[in-house]
């Protein structure tokens, strides 16, 4: 067991944890935050983004030891967010999710695009989301989501 | 048309709660004093089981069971019984093969079930399940679909040396025999259909709790027929009135057909629960899924399509080998193999056809409904046939689909594969799809791609699915005192937005606002019936129910109404949410009676208090969605690249109660079947029968740069055969995007002489049929 202190969506916790505790295991089964899911558990599936130090990191292949003084945001944790309060409506309006499942990764990933690459086009879009997986859209209403926040900011 | 009704595209009720991450999936379920389980699976693809030895695994420290198959037969868990009785090539009849919760002698598949370890922590389980050890005696195994029939093939039961299941058949074999004798032109071709796996994004979950107090049991799983689930873990496995169990489904996370109802891990958790007096929990992940869970399509068809001198088919035969697995546990693993047969003969009106399955066993996985459970693969078949013929006719592709056409006029139809279609424009849907498609367009763009080195092409295809087979549904609409509505339906969602549609449908027919209404599925002890969401029939059944419940509540609360406005019934009118005696001003709301209707001093003498109604729904035929999907790719035959630059759909699934629901529909469906040609596979090494596509790393799926953009068009035809006119939209876009992604690559590919690809058409595949066609030219 290793002592790790980490602050999630703004609370600080500290606990003692196994070494090979995932970081996602950690958020979502010690801490209870059910939003960040597992889809792959290798990293290639996108599900489980969250942020970690402001930056997107997969929680499936991070160690929760590695999170240790590192500032966390789940997808909890954005409801004072400008730019995800954007991207949320966007995605209501565009018929951007299904089942749900990819959902709360795939809005941390389109975050990270809309806040990192303000005058991306579409094809950037679409590569930039090719990290992240949907089985149920095809990916039209999640492109047409990020692209009208991209707009939206532009102005 | 209110403002909330159906025909809207209105946003969907279901997002705001899943876009904060405030859904409730399976594997969120947690309960108090729960224990984790692991599944130990067979690693080989066929082996006898010498011995297990339980000792090392037993002695971790937080483990509380180790169970093997052994410990599951001692208690005489039932199976899931098999109600159809077919027969052999032999006559023989089809021996039933349930798959047991945990395997007894002999493995048959990678990830057969071998034991379930429960401990108190997820890390004791998986110390235990790595330190159990299995003496295994590998066996020769078959995974290969035509190999499974070939005279040296390995045998996956003794008792049926070539294994083969059964034969089902469709048709008029003398019909047909006739039809191709007086033909001027017979097309043969053989299609191998590849095996896939729905992969949604959520793995499943089991968490099993008995509670002896109550002596039930309570399921919490992501499944999509909850109460054919209770069904048949009551009836079947632990024998005990329905009454002692309830499962409970809430948000899941993508279905697809195949989060079917006979999964082992359902029983075992409760079996485990009952044992250890403590709830299980079970979380599959990625890997595991792909060897614990149902597969998809896999079969091997040679078809034959007769035509006379005028381009006017006269016949089709078909015959195909149906990969179902190891084992047949349930009807499910036959589903696909046989129940879409019927539509092998797509739009078109053909005399005689005849049709036959022979279901294989093999060393894998079960196979079992996944996005359009034989749709897509009947429509597969004869939509490439149309376009063979077409090539070897040296006429246009749609043109020779053209003359072929059932024509509206001709429906209600009985096709000569027993079906009876009742209506569409199939010439409309393919003339607006080469319009929206710029198909006369086409050839200039296929030069210009030239000019950039591309080789560009452009596939159609025409589908039609049977959907929303007769079976019934449920739906009731209960008043609460403040006279909001509760809205409790038999059918599950797993992402369709059927919480939106539903509201819309009772928003159309009571007038009430979004707000007054909650949509309850997913739990066998609140609803009181339900056979679930499949076969692209939520809406036709569940919604058709619900229309005929709030019929129900607008002719209870009518009396209500004339009782409060002081006039007779007979003048009462309804409408949007309003009774009115005819010709006057005098008004009553649909609320304002639900709220006095449980007030005995507003009630006409001698009613009942409270506003409850329920109604359940069976369609008595099938409903028949149609289409036409063009497709244009453009390849790059130095790497085999295949870009898809543009995809158009005409659909007809009826009454569209929301549109932008449907599309989204579409839009996903299309992208399983874009998928499916152009890149997922479940592989298996054809000599170890190893599976080599357990990942997302090796099992490819489309990603955001992978697609354009996909234009849909709707031409809705209402079908008489349910009250809201629609035939359903779940599976239409798979159904499609096969023939139509395959026939583009084609056409792609004839300038250079390649007349057919492999499926998956990986840029390998397509590069080493480039490469076989340059070297036959030379």
């Amino acid at each position: 067991m290793s002592e790790i202190t980490v602050t999630i969506n703004g609370e600080t916790v500290t606990q003692n944890v196994e070494p090979r505790l995932s970081l996602a295991d950690f958020i979502r089964d010690h801490r209870r935050l059910t939003g960040t899911h597992l889809g792959c558990e290798h990293g290639v599936c996108g599900a489980c983004t969250v942020l970690m130090n402001g930056e997107p990191v997969r929680s499936c292949i991070t160690f929760a030891v590695v999170a240790d003084g590192a500032e966390i945001t789940t997808i909890e944790g954005f409801d004072e967010d400008e730019p995800m309060t954007q991207l949320r409506k966007a995605f209501h309006e565009n018929h951007a999710l299904q089942c749900g499942y990819c959902t709360p990764g795939m809005l941390v990933a389109a975050r990270d695009i809309v806040t990192r690459l303000p005058d991306a086009d579409e094809a950037r879009v679409r590569l930039e989301l090719a990290g992240n997986l949907c089985r149920c859209t095809g990916y039209v209403g999640i492109v047409n989501a990020v692209l009208q926040v991209l707009e939206e900011r532009r102005v | 048309m209110g403002q909330f009704g159906i025909g809207q595209g209105v946003v969907r009720e279901e997002d705001p709660r899943l876009l904060r991450g405030r859904g409730i999936y399976a594997g969120d379920v947690s309960l108090p004093r729960q224990t984790y389980a692991i599944m130990v699976r067979s690693p080989h693809a066929h082996a006898e089981m010498r011995a297990i030895d339980t000792e090392a695994a037993k002695s971790i420290p937080g483990v509380l069971a180790v169970y093997t198959g052994e410990d599951v037969a001692a208690d005489n868990l039932g199976v899931p019984g098999m109600p159809v009785k077919w027969t052999r090539p032999d006559g023989a009849p089809m021996a039933y093969r349930p798959q047991p919760p945990l395997a007894l002698g002999r493995v048959r598949y990678v990830g057969d079930p071998v034991a379930l370890v429960v401990a108190e922590t997820l890390d004791a389980a998986r110390d235990a399940a790595e330190a159990l050890t299995v003496d295994y005696e590998p066996l020769p195994s078959v995974t290969d679909t035509a190999r499974t029939v070939e005279a040296d093939a390995p045998v996956i039961w003794d008792d049926a040396p070539d294994n083969i299941s059964a034969l089902y058949q469709a048709g008029d074999p003398a019909a047909t025999e006739a039809a191709f004798a007086k033909a001027a032109h017979v097309v043969k071709r053989r299609f191998v259909i590849s095996r896939v796996f729905a992969q949604y994004m959520e793995a499943r979950s089991a968490v099993g709790e008995y509670d002896e107090r109550e002596d039930r049991f309570t399921l919490y799983a992501d499944v999509q027929y909850p109460h054919r689930v209770r069904q048949l873990l009551a009836e079947k496995i632990f024998q005990v009135p329905e009454q002692s169990v309830r499962v409970v489904a809430r948000d899941v996370g993508g279905g697809f057909g195949t989060k079917g109802w006979q999964y082992p891990e359902h029983r075992l958790t409760l079996w485990a629960s009952r044992k250890l007096g403590r709830p299980v929990k079970w979380t599959c992940e990625r890997t595991e899924a792909v060897q614990a869970d149902e597969h998809g399509r896999d079969n091997v068809t040679e078809a034959e399509l007769a035509f006379d001198e005028n381009g006017k088919v006269l016949g089709l035969r078909v015959r195909t080998l149906a990969n179902i697995g190891a084992y047949l546990s349930a009807i499910r693993n036959l589903l696909a193999a046989y129940t879409n047969v019927g539509t092998l003969v797509g739009v078109y009106d053909i005399p005689a056809a005849h049709a036959e399955v022979r279901t294989v066993h093999s060393n894998t996985n079960p196979t079992a409904p996944y996005r359009g459970a034989g749709r897509p693969e009947a429509t597969y078949v004869i939509e490439r046939m149309f376009d063979a013929a077409a090539r070897e006719l040296g006429i246009d592709r749609t043109e020779l689909r053209a003359r072929n056409f059932i024509p509206p006029e001709k429906m209600p139809i009985k096709t000569p594969l027993g079906l009876c279609y009742d209506c569409g424009e199939f010439a409309a849907n393919q003339q607006e799809a080469l319009k929206i498609a710029d198909y006369a367009g086409f050839e200039a763009r296929r030069e210009e791609a030239l000019t950039r080195g591309k080789l560009r092409g452009i596939g159609t295809a025409n589908p039609i699915e049977r959907s929303a087979s007769p079976s019934p549904d449920f739906a009731e609409i209960r008043f609460t005192t403040d006279g909001t509505a509760t809205i409790l339906m038999g059918t599950k969602s797993q992402g369709q937005g059927h919480e939106t549609v539903y509201k819309q449908i009772v928003g159309e027919r009571l007038g009430l606002d979004s707000e007054r209404m909650r949509v309850i599925d997913g739990d066998t002890d609140r609803v009181a019936f339900g056979i679930g969401t499949m076969g692209s029939r939520s809406t036709v059944i569940g919604g058709s129910a619900l229309y005929r419940a709030a019929d129900k509540i607008i002719e209870r609360a009518k009396p209500i109404a004339a009782h409060m406005l002081e006039a007779s019934v007979e003048d009462m009118e309804f409408e949007r949410g309003v009774f009115a005696v005819a010709g006057t001003d005098r008004t009553v709301t649909l609320t304002e009676v639900a709220k006095a209707s449980f007030l005995p001093a507003r009630l006409p003498p001698g009613s009942e208090p409270g506003l409850f109604e329920s109604a359940t729904f069976a369609p008595e035929d099938d409903t028949y969605p149609n289409g036409s999907h063009v497709c244009e790719v453009e390849i790059d035959p130095e790497t085999g690249e295949t870009d898809i630059v543009g995809y158009w759909v005409v659909d007809d699934v009826g009454v569209v109660v929301n549109p932008t629901i449907v599309k989204g529909q579409i839009h996903g469906g299309v992208a399983q079947g874009v998928g499916q040609v152009l890149m997922e596979q479940v592989a298996y090494d054809p000599d170890s029968g190893q599976l080599l596509s357990a990942s997302f790393m090796d099992y490819c799926m489309p990603r955001a740069d992978d697609f354009s953009d996909i234009a849909i068009v709707s031409n809705p035809v209402p079908t008489a055969r349910n009250p809201l006119g629609v035939k359903g939209a779940g599976e239409a876009g798979t159904v499609g995007a096969l023939p139509a992604t395959m026939n583009a690559l084609l056409d792609a590919l004839a300038p250079v002489g390649v007349d057919d690809l492999p499926m998956p058409a990986t840029p390998h595949a397509i590069w080493q049929a480039i490469q076989k066609a340059k070297s036959a030219k030379n």
